[in-house]
C-alpha cells in the first residue's frame, strides 16, 4: 500500500513537472496582463530546440574527437530551449504590445506556429539523422534521477523527495523565486500593478510596454524549458511526433487551478500529474480509465465556475489580463 | 538649449488613420501576404530547395487534378462551416475556442444513430436524424459555457477549451468500451453502414453545397436581421446593449447555441460524409484552424470562403511536397503560422500610420491634417470617434470582461 502510494506520488511529480514549468511561465506572463494562449506552441519550440541543441553539441564534440559532457549537454539544452520559447514569446509580444494585435488570436496562432515548428524540425532532423533524432547515453544520464548521498537513502522520505532528475528541483526553485519576486521585490510589485491596472501603473511612471515585454519573453522561455522536459525526460531524448500535444493547454488550465500563485502551482502540478497517471496505479472497479483523463479538465472548469461565482478578487485572473493597453484610451 | 529639459520627440510615432480606402487596405494585406510567402520561401531555401518550385508543386498538388481538387474541397468544408459558427460567437466577443469539442460531440451524437439505429430507419430518415442530432448536440455543448458566462461571467476562453478535452476523453472511452467495433483487436469504432453515408455531388459529399448556402445565410443573419444586430451590439458594449433593452443573457446563450450547432453540423458531415467512422482525429484541429479562418476573413462570410479554401490548399499541398521533396508535412502549420503572423501584424499598419521624427503630418495623403496635428500636440486620441473607432475596437478585441 505504502509502496503504491510512493510510486504514485513519484510518478505524479515526474508527470507534473513539465506542467509546472509551463504554468509558471504563463503565470509570469499573465501577471503582466498578457494572456498568452501560445503556451503549447512555445513548449513545442523549446522541446525541439533543446533536443537539437544537445544533439548538435554531442555531434560537434564527437566529430572533433572529444568526449561530450553530460552536464554541458544539459546546460545547452536548458539555454537553447529557453531561447526558443523566448523567441516565440517575442513574436507574441511584438504583435500584441507594439502592433496591438488581439491577444487571443495571436496566442492561438503562436500555438499553430509552434506546433508546426516542433514537428517540422523534429521530422526534418530525424530524416537527416537517418530515422530519428536521439541523444547519446551521456546526455540521457544527465537527465536521469540523481542519487544524493545519504539523503536518498532515507526510507520513504528519501524516495519521495531526493530521487528525481535535476529539472524537478529546477522547477520548484523557479516557483520559489517567482513567489519571492511577486511578493517582495520592487519589480515584481510593479509587474503586478501593470497586470492589474496598466493605466494606474503608467501614471505612476512604470513603463507598461517594457514590463510586459520582459515578463512575456521570460515567461515564454520558462515555457520552453517545460517543453524541453518533455523531449529530454518524458521521451528520454528521442523526438516523438506531437510529444507536447495537450500539455501546453493543461499548463494554461493549471494557472487557473493555481489561482495565479506560483507556490500553489507546485501543489496543483503534483495533483494534475497524479490525475494523469493515476489510471496506471489505481483502478476503481466500474470506472473506465478514459474517464480519469477528464478529471483534470473537469476540475479546472469547476475552479473557473467557483471563482467566478464567488467573484473573489484575490484568486482571480489579473484584471488587466487579456486586454492590450492603449495610453490614448485612458 | 534652455535649462528646462524638454522630452525629445520619439524617433517614430504612430498616428491613427482616419480611414483607409478598402482598396488600399487590401493592398496592405496583399503586401503582408507576399512578405509571409517570402519568409516561408527563405526557410525552404535554407533547407536546400527552390522555393518557387516548392510553391508551384503545392499548387499543383492541391489543384492539379480532379482527385486532388476533391481532396482540397473536402478539407475546406469543415473549416468553412466551423469558421461561420465561430464567427457568430466572435462577433459577440465571446471567445469560443471550443469548436473542436463541439465538432466531436456533434459527431458522437450523429454516430449514436448511425451505429445503432441504422436498421430501424429509412435512409432519408436516418440521415435527417443524424443531422439533427449532430446539430443539437453541438449547440447544447456550446450552451454550457454560454450559460455560465451569461450568469456569472465565467471565463469562456478557458471553459470552452477544457470542454474540448472532455469531449476527446468521451471518444476514447466509447472507442475502448461500449462502441468498440465487434471483433476488432484494437480500439476503434465500426464503420457507418453505406446507407447512412452522404451522397456525393460532383465527387464530394453534399456538405459543400450546404456550406455555400450557409455563407449566404450567415451574411444575411449578420447584416440584415435583428438577431445579428443584437449580437454585434452585445459584442461592442454590453452596457449599451442593456441600455437599449437587449436581453444580453438571452443573446449570449442563443448565439452560442447557434455557434455550437454549426460546429456540431461539421461533426455530422465529417462522420457521415468523409470519415464514415469516429476516431480521436475526427475534428483534427479544425476547431482551432477555423478560429484563424474567421479572424483572417474579418468575420466576413464570403471572405471565409476564400481563406478556408486557401488553408485547405496549404494543407493539401504540404502532403504533396512531403512526397516530392521530403519536406515534412508539418510545414503547412509552420507556413500557416507565418502567414497569420504577418496578416495580424499588417492590421496595425492599416489602422495606424508611422510618422518619423521631424516629419509633419500634413504631407500624408490619407489623414486629416487637423486631427493629426492635435495628436502631435497633445498625445490625445483623435477627436473623431466615428466608424474608425468602432472598427478599431473590433480589431483589438480582447477577452470580453
Amino acid at each position: 500500500m505504502i509502496d503504491t502510494a510512493t510510486a504514485l506520488l513519484m510518478a505524479a511529480v515526474l508527470a507534473g513537472t513539465p506542467l509546472l514549468l509551463g504554468a509558471l511561465g504563463e503565470i509570469l506572463t499573465e501577471k503582466s496582463g498578457n494572456l498568452n494562449l501560445g503556451v503549447e506552441g512555445m513548449m513545442f519550440m523549446g522541446a525541439i530546440a533543446g533536443l537539437i541543441g544537445s544533439y548538435s553539441y554531442e555531434q560537434a564534440l564527437t566529430a572533433a574527437g572529444f568526449e561530450p559532457s553530460g552536464a554541458i549537454s544539459a546546460l545547452v539544452a536548458l539555454i537553447v530551449s529557453f531561447l526558443a520559447g523566448a523567441f516565440g514569446a517575442l513574436i507574441y509580444a511584438f504583435l500584441t504590445i507594439t502592433l496591438r494585435a488581439n491577444q487571443n488570436v495571436t496566442g492561438l496562432i503562436l500555438t499553430i506556429f509552434g506546433t508546426g515548428f516542433g514537428n517540422f524540425f523534429g521530422e526534418y532532423f530525424g530524416l537527416k539523422a537517418g530515422g530519428y533524432v536521439t541523444v547519446s547515453s551521456v546526455t540521457k544520464a544527465a537527465f536521469s534521477p540523481i542519487h544524493f548521498p545519504l539523503l536518498s537513502d532515507i526510507p520513504v522520505l528519501g524516495k519521495l523527495l531526493f530521487q528525481y532528475n535535476w529539472m524537478v528541483y529546477f522547477a520548484v526553485a523557479v516557483a520559489l523565486v517567482m513567489f519571492w519576486f511577486f511578493r517582495k521585490s520592487r519589480f515584481g510589485l510593479n509587474l503586478r500593478a501593470v497586470g492589474e491596472d496598466p493605466a494606474a501603473a503608467d501614471a505612476a511612471g512604470i513603463s507598461v510596454a517594457r514590463y510586459r515585454y520582459l515578463a512575456t519573453v521570460i515567461g515564454g522561455g520558462i515555457c520552453g524549458i517545460g517543453g524541453m522536459y518533455m523531449s529530454m525526460v518524458t521521451t528520454s531524448g528521442v523526438w516523438v511526433h506531437g510529444c507536447v500535444t495537450g500539455y501546453g493547454w493543461l499548463a494554461v488550465a493549471l494557472v487557473i487551478f493555481a489561482t495565479w500563485s506560483p507556490l500553489r502551482g507546485v501543489l496543483v502540478a503534483v495533483i494534475f500529474g497524479g490525475l494523469m497517471i493515476m489510471r496506471m496505479y489505481i483502478t476503481i472497479p466500474g470506472l473506465p480509465a478514459q474517464i480519469y483523463d477528464m478529471v483534470p479538465y473537469l476540475a479546472t472548469i469547476l475552479v473557473l465556475i467557483i471563482t467566478s461565482v464567488r467573484q473573489s478578487k484575490e484568486h482571480a485572473m489579473p484584471a488587466g489580463c487579456g486586454l492590450n493597453y492603449f495610453r490614448e484610451d485612458r | 538649449m534652455s535649462a528646462v529639459k524638454t522630452k525629445r520627440e520619439p524617433l517614430l510615432r504612430m498616428v491613427k488613420r482616419d480611414d483607409l480606402a478598402p482598396r488600399r487596405a487590401w493592398a496592405f494585406r496583399g503586401i503582408a501576404f507576399v512578405a509571409a510567402l517570402i519568409t516561408g520561401g527563405l526557410l525552404i531555401a535554407v533547407l536546400g530547395h527552390n522555393p518557387l518550385l516548392v510553391y508551384k508543386d503545392m499548387i499543383v498538388g492541391s489543384w492539379g487534378s480532379p482527385t486532388v481538387i476533391k481532396e482540397t474541397v473536402k478539407l475546406a468544408i469543415p473549416l468553412l462551416i466551423c469558421a461561420l459558427g465561430l464567427a457568430l460567437a466572435f462577433k459577440m466577443k465571446f471567445w469560443n475556442i471550443g469548436g473542436e469539442g463541439q465538432v466531436i460531440v456533434g459527431a458522437i451524437a450523429a454516430g449514436y444513430f448511425g451505429f445503432f439505429m441504422a436498421d430501424f430507419l429509412t435512409r432519408p430518415m436516418l440521415i435527417a436524424v443524424m443531422f439533427i442530432a449532430g446539430v443539437l448536440a453541438g449547440g447544447i455543448y456550446g450552451l454550457i459555457p454560454a450559460f455560465f458566462k451569461a450568469r456569472w461571467n465565467t471565463n469562456e476562453t478557458l471553459f470552452t477549451l477544457m470542454l474540448n478535452y472532455v469531449a476527446l476523453a468521451v471518444i476514447k472511452y466509447l472507442m475502448n468500451g461500449p462502441w468498440k467495433a465487434p471483433g476488432s483487436s484494437f480500439p476503434k469504432m465500426p464503420m457507418l453502414v453505406p446507407g447512412g453515408r452522404l451522397t456525393t455531388i460532383l465527387g464530394v459529399h453534399w456538405g459543400w453545397i450546404l456550406a455555400l448556402i450557409l455563407i449566404v445565410v450567415a451574411w444575411f443573419y449578420f447584416n440584415r436581421t435583428k438577431q445579428g444586430y443584437e449580437l454585434a451590439v452585445v459584442g461592442e458594449s454590453e452596457n449599451t446593449a442593456r441600455y437599449v433593452g437587449i436581453n444580453v443573457r438571452r443573446v449570449i446563450m442563443r448565439t452560442m447555441f447557434l455557434s455550437g450547432a454549426l460546429c456540431g453540423l461539421v461533426g455530422f458531415l465529417q462522420f457521415a460524409g468523409a470519415d464514415y467512422t469516429i476516431t480521436e482525429g475526427i475534428a483534427g484541429g479544425v476547431g482551432f484552424t477555423a478560429i484563424t479562418v474567421a479572424w483572417l476573413a474579418k468575420m466576413n462570410p464570403f471572405g471565409m470562403l476564400v481563406v478556408s479554401v486557401f488553408i485547405a490548399m496549404l494543407e493539401r499541398g504540404s502532403n504533396t511536397i512531403q512526397t516530392i521533396y521530403k519536406i515534412p508535412a508539418s510545414a503547412s502549420s509552420l507556413l500557416i503560422g507565418i502567414i497569420l503572423f504577418f496578416m495580424l501584424g499588417c492590421e496595425f499598419f492599416i489602422t495606424y500610420r508611422l510618422v518619423w521624427r521631424g516629419k509633419g503630418v500634413a504631407d500624408a495623403e490619407d489623414t486629416n491634417p487637423s486631427v493629426g496635428a492635435s495628436v502631435e500636440a497633445t498625445g490625445d486620441p483623435p477627436v473623431e470617434k466615428g466608424d474608425s473607432a468602432v472598427r478599431d475596437s473590433a480589431a483589438r478585441g480582447g477577452v470580453a470582461s
